[in-house]
């Protein structure tokens, strides 16, 4: 089990999702996802529904295409088969419906990618003001309010390259949360991050999942998924192989895979 | 010092070699260029008595104003003194971050705009064609214009070439190959003759709006390979990370990706004005009249001081090295500068 699991104290934390406000559509529907690079197929006939409030944690070997996945959801990938329908839009070739389900689908990247030549605040005030059409000073209170909430608004003047790892992260949360997202998707956001800073960037993704935040993340930090999924979706070779509460994820897993993969992750 | 010049006996011997050709080429050379030479206002005379022990710096003195201005009606070279001075100042006052703002736009407008009355003539002023502009002021020109011009185009063949459509890739790389496979000379040659057959007699161009047109097309391709290189060198997660922000494409490049790229590609961008701003001394071929042909043309056609003509080009290699290298020590500090603030 992983350092900052989380496993106390933040399980109580976390109100159970809440009703999901059923307007029909839900926040992500794939249906019959299949992608291909080159002659490798890395996703086979995903289906997938995500509802509002919803919180998702996709977990599977490297090279499973659970990356792949969230990925598509923003259209990072182009899929070959299939539909992807975010917020009501489906992701086509169509570049302004890609444009506008960005500007509603945080992402949070493994290597945060924040931009080095610009500083904390300006990170968080790029979009906004480009994308939103904010003015100036109304997109730096934003940005200055989420930088608040995870904790470094006193970093706003310094560059990405002058900042620690488990800080980068939590300025590229911010940086997505400035864009008022309604969906945050997570790459693999602690696995770039040395031990100890693992847990001030998955403090930061509960504190989101208790607001209610919709969000997909590809983890592998099982004490995050204990405490906050809704879900829990293991992925191999393309395929979703189990989908189910933590509880019985983890208490009765059903599949041969998925108690092989569980065995080795649990018990490292 | 005893570390750096006496640390073997190699490095010793070394040392002691350099030390001995000093001591023998550097005072006759010091008497020649400062001692002996002949200083200041001088007829070719007085050059003729210390010839071959002192430099004759009088000709740089004598013949300063046709080396400067070229064929430039005598009793208006004051005008294109001043456009010297204007873009030199403007060239200068761009260099200084604090100044970087959107009115440097206008105030360069209204230089050039400045520049070209006082070169041109017009609106009360007494015309002077452009045939006749030469020397410093058309260098500079050249120069100026090339970069501005060249720059843009470069960025857009660099991205172009980084495209994802096809066409807009393919025409970019047939450019950017063809151009560089060819020697300035005949570019310039082709812009002199070919558009003068393409277009119609009444839209005729001047010949150095063609040696500029010829000279912008050809440091463009250099260009967009220096700042391809840039790009290449931004990491793939920059891209990913303004397209997941719905940053649309141009607003990506040129917010997160092009000043990232540009930042890199500093030693090299500037590689290509240094050899822009020499390579404009070729446009002499198309018989415009630039800083280093006046220089040669000002001993030529003077029997008395012909034979001082190495001093002459000396003098026009100072000027020519003063500028360029005044370029690549400004590259420099930008680059130390940006490093500064950007990743620590």
């Amino acid at each position: 089990m992983s350092a900052a699991g989380g496993r106390d104290g933040v399980v109580r934390d976390v109100p159970a999702r809440r009703p999901p406000a059923r307007t029909g559509e839900p926040a992500i529907r794939i249906e019959g996802l299949s992608k291909w690079f080159g002659d490798f197929q890395v996703l086979r006939d995903i289906d997938l529904c995500v509802e509002a409030g919803e919180r998702i944690v996709v977990c599977g070997p490297s090279g499973s295409g659970k990356s792949t996945l969230i990925r598509c959801i923003n259209r990072l990938e182009p899929h070959q088969r299939g539909r992807i329908v975010v917020n009501g839009i489906e992701l086509t070739d169509n570049l302004k419906n890609i444009e506008r389900v960005r500007s509603t689908v945080g992402m949070v990247f493994q290597h945060f990618n924040l931009f080095p030549h610009l500083t904390v605040l300006e990170n968080c005030t790029l979009a906004p003001i480009w994308v939103l059409r904010k003015p100036r000073a109304e997109a730096q209170a934003i940005a200055m309010r989420f930088l608040e909430r995870v904790r470094i608004a006193e970093l706003a003047g310094k560059y990405p390259g002058q900042i620690s790892g488990g800080q980068q992260q939590r300025v590229a949360i911010a940086r997505a949360l400035c864009m008022n997202p309604s969906i945050m998707l997570f790459d693999e956001p602690t696995s770039a991050l040395d031990p100890e800073m693992v847990k001030e960037v998955l403090d930061t993704m509960i504190m989101l999942a208790g607001e209610g935040m919709t969000m997909v993340c590809v983890t592998h930090e099982m004490g995050f998924a204990r405490a906050v999924a809704d879900r829990v979706i293991f992925m191999d070779e393309g395929e979703i192989v189990e989908a189910d509460t933590p509880e019985r994820f983890f208490g009765s897993p059903k599949n041969e895979r998925t108690k092989r993969f569980l065995g080795q992750i649990l018990h490292r | 010092m005893r570390a750096n010049l006496f640390s073997s006996w190699g490095n010793t011997l070394l040392t002691l070699a350099l030390v001995a050709m000093l001591a023998w080429v550097l005072p006759p050379a010091i008497d020649w260029l400062v001692l002996d030479a002949v200083w200041g206002r001088a007829p070719a005379a007085a050059c003729d008595a210390v010839r071959g022990q002192g430099a004759c710096w009088a000709v740089v003195a004598e013949k300063f104003r046709f080396m400067l201005f070229g064929f430039y009606p005598y009793a208006l070279q004051w005008r294109p003194a001043i456009v010297i001075v204007v873009l030199c100042t403007l060239l200068v006052v761009s260099a200084i971050p604090s100044f970087w703002r959107p009115s440097l736009a206008l105030v360069w407008a209204a230089g050039i705009a400045l520049a070209f009355w006082l070169m041109g003539g017009g609106l009360g002023l007494e015309r002077v064609r452009s045939e006749q502009w030469g020397g410093l002021p058309v260098t500079l020109i050249l120069a100026i214009f090339g970069v501005a011009f060249a720059f843009p185009l470069g960025v857009l063949l660099a991205l172009g070439r980084r495209s994802s459509l096809p066409v807009v890739r393919a025409l970019s790389v047939v450019y950017i190959e063809v151009i560089r496979g060819v020697p300035l000379i005949t570019v310039l040659f082709m812009a002199s003759v070919m558009f003068a057959l393409f277009l119609p007699e009444n839209l005729r161009i001047e010949q150095l709006l063609r040696a500029q047109i010829a000279l912008i097309l050809f440091v463009a391709a250099y260009l967009a390979e220096a700042i391809r290189g840039g790009l290449q060198s931004v990491p793939r997660g920059q891209y990913e990370a303004a397209a997941a922000l719905g940053l649309p494409y141009w607003k990506s490049m040129g917010l997160v990706i092009l000043p990232q790229a540009l930042r890199v590609a500093i030693p090299s961008i500037v590689n290509s004005f240094i050899s822009l701003f020499k390579d404009t001394s070729l446009v002499v071929i198309i018989a415009i009249y630039d800083f280093a042909y006046a220089v040669k043309k000002s001993v030529e056609t003077d029997f008395s001081w012909k034979p001082y003509f190495i001093e002459a080009f000396l003098f026009s290699i100072a000027v020519y090295w003063a500028f360029c290298f005044a370029m690549s020590r400004y590259s420099q500090w930008l680059e130390r500068g940006l490093a500064r603030e950007g990743r620590a």
